[in-house]
């Protein structure tokens, strides 16, 4: 009993701030602090007619479909060899794929950041951004496609392949299907992951920011602080929108898998 | 070659393999030769020296930043891990089966949403006309604000033990998942309390989960530069602060890549090391 407590009030202390932000974004001050002073939905208005925010969420948006895509991509090679073949280093290849996921992100930040300036000597750009959030998104796709690509039965395949389906056509026609809620559930991540990151774009970005590191840039301003309220206020609400939507994929997946869903994807 | 289970396998993982190659292992390389190099106003020059790692030795200051992000690292991990251990405990012993997802997709939300916005909140909180400071003011707690949790190294400890909390429940949830229940009828069937069942079964076989948890943590700590900037004020920079100013602002990349290494290296050395006592209690106990 006393651990429920315990445990409700960790998850208030998680969602305190996060709760904080409706109140500021609708609170008719300028001032991020109480007490609150009346409502208005100026803040969400004054969004609409700032231009730079438009191109940074432009930015955002390209950079997170591309990265969700292409780590999608990866991660399925990753998952299916994982779960379907055994082959010479597995181990170490494996844990070197998903290496990202506990690197520091300034260090993979800054030693693309000598590559792409210093040796190849090319600008940055949204692209030097797309590379890098595909190296740390592809660890968490794999995490995520190896609950769909786990318990999936290798005959079947087979079957396809001897009733005269070619290899890619039995992975087309069989599995595919079966693991397509892990896929969406995977590009949702790895789209949630991209959109929010910070420290990489902040190195990695050209002279058009993203939008992190525009927020970045507005935290300076106290006048600004309230469009940034709302401005998170709306990001939170697509996240967690964004995010139930992949859980229940997710869940869906393994269950086509025939997996006992041991909770949480990580 | 593509007619073994073997090459079939290497071929299928050879896009993200050669993918994290030319994108992690080749940077990697390239950070390490850099940090040998020196910076001569524009250009790099290649000579070979060891006078970055001589900079870094001989002034204080970079030792100092270290110091402090490795403490604060640390009590990060020690805070995050202490604290997460029984909220992974409650929902894998105590929550039904068919509710455990539920309450790990509640615990990780959080951890999805805006980065920037989360820290950038907790200064809301925790600041002179904060949550925390009018809340005590109001219930006659405190009379003036409390001014030692913004701007020093507890705020920059309280924010990152937030940002981390899913990264150190999961490792242990799973961990706890993986033990065998009729294990701990066994021990007490056999007549030890609860207490004791939990310290000599229980915890060692959650071991693992522990150790992936206190990594997973306390390695992208040292990686972080938001949370000291926004929360640290001047006494609580950490490294990381000095790699992005070497970087960005003095535009001196090869030293910027020679206390990236010393970091890395550092921090490395300090999980390598706990994992190996780790082992050597466990062998102990057994």
């Amino acid at each position: 009993m006393s651990l429920r407590v315990y445990t409700i009030i960790y998850l208030i202390f998680l969602y305190a701030p996060i709760a904080l932000l409706p109140i500021f974004a609708f609170n008719d001050a300028t001032i991020i602090a109480f007490p609150l002073s009346g409502g208005t939905t100026k803040w969400f208005a004054e969004m609409w007619t700032t231009k730079a925010l438009h191109t940074a969420v432009q930015n955002s948006l390209f950079i997170a479909v591309m990265t969700s895509l292409l780590s999608t991509l990866l991660g399925i090679c990753a998952a299916r060899a994982g779960a379907m073949y055994r082959f010479p280093m597995k181990a170490g290849i494996m844990g070197f794929i998903m290496l990202p996921l506990v690197l520091p992100e300034i260090i993979v930040a800054v030693s693309l950041l000598i590559v792409v300036v210093q040796i190849l000597d090319l600008g940055l750009s949204n692209w030097t951004i797309i590379a890098a959030h595909v190296l740390i998104c592809t660890p968490f796709s794999i995490a995520i496609l190896n609950g769909a690509f786990q318990n999936l039965d290798p005959s079947m395949e087979e079957a396809a392949m001897d009733l005269g389906e070619s290899r890619f056509s039995a992975f087309r026609l069989v599995t595919l299907p079966l693991v397509m809620p892990g896929i969406i559930a995977s590009m949702l991540i790895a789209f949630t992951i991209s959109l929010d990151e910070f420290i990489i774009a902040f190195f990695l970005s050209g002279s058009s920011p993203t939008m992190p590191v525009y927020i970045w840039g507005l935290l300076r301003f106290p006048q600004s602080l309230p469009v940034v309220m709302a401005l998170g206020t709306i990001l939170v609400a697509l996240s967690i929108i964004l995010l139930s939507i992949a859980e229940i994929l997710r869940r869906r997946g393994m269950a086509r898998a025939g997996v006992t869903d041991k909770g949480g994807f990580l | 070659m593509t007619s073994t289970e073997g090459g079939r396998g290497l071929l299928m993982v050879s896009p993200p393999l050669i993918y994290a190659l030319a994108l992690l292992a080749v940077p990697l390389g390239a950070i390490l030769l850099f940090s040998f190099w020196t910076q001569d106003f524009m250009a790099v020059d290649t000579t070979f020296t060891l006078n970055n790692y001589r900079e870094i030795a001989e002034k204080p200051i970079y030792w100092a930043l270290l110091k402090r992000s490795l403490f604060v690292a640390g009590c990060v991990t020690v805070v995050t891990v202490i604290l997460a251990f029984p909220v992974a405990y409650f929902v894998s012993f105590h929550v039904r089966a068919d509710r455990k997802s539920l309450w790990l997709f509640l615990i990780t939300i959080p951890f999805w949403t805006s980065y920037l916005i989360r820290v950038f909140l907790w200064k809301v909180i925790l600041g002179y006309n904060g949550v925390v400071n009018t809340g005590l003011i109001n219930i006659g707690l405190i009379e003036e604000p409390l001014t030692f949790i913004l701007y020093n190294v507890n705020a920059v400890i309280i924010t990152l033990a937030h940002a981390f909390a899913p990264f150190a429940i999961l490792p242990i949830f799973v961990a706890l998942e993986k033990i065998d229940r009729s294990l701990l009828e066994a021990a007490q069937d056999l007549g030890e309390s609860r207490a004791m069942t939990f310290f000599r079964v229980t915890l060692p076989l959650a071991m693992p989960g522990v150790v992936a948890a206190v990594l997973i943590v306390f390695i992208p700590t040292i990686g972080d530069y938001v949370t000291p900037e926004l929360m640290g004020g001047a006494g609580g920079k950490l490294i990381a602060n000095m790699i992005q100013t070497q970087f960005l602002a003095l535009n001196n990349a090869p030293l910027g890549a020679a206390l990236a290494i010393v970091a890395m290296v550092s921090v490395s050395a300090i999980s390598l090391a706990f994992v190996l006592l780790n082992r050597r209690w466990l062998k102990g106990r057994s």
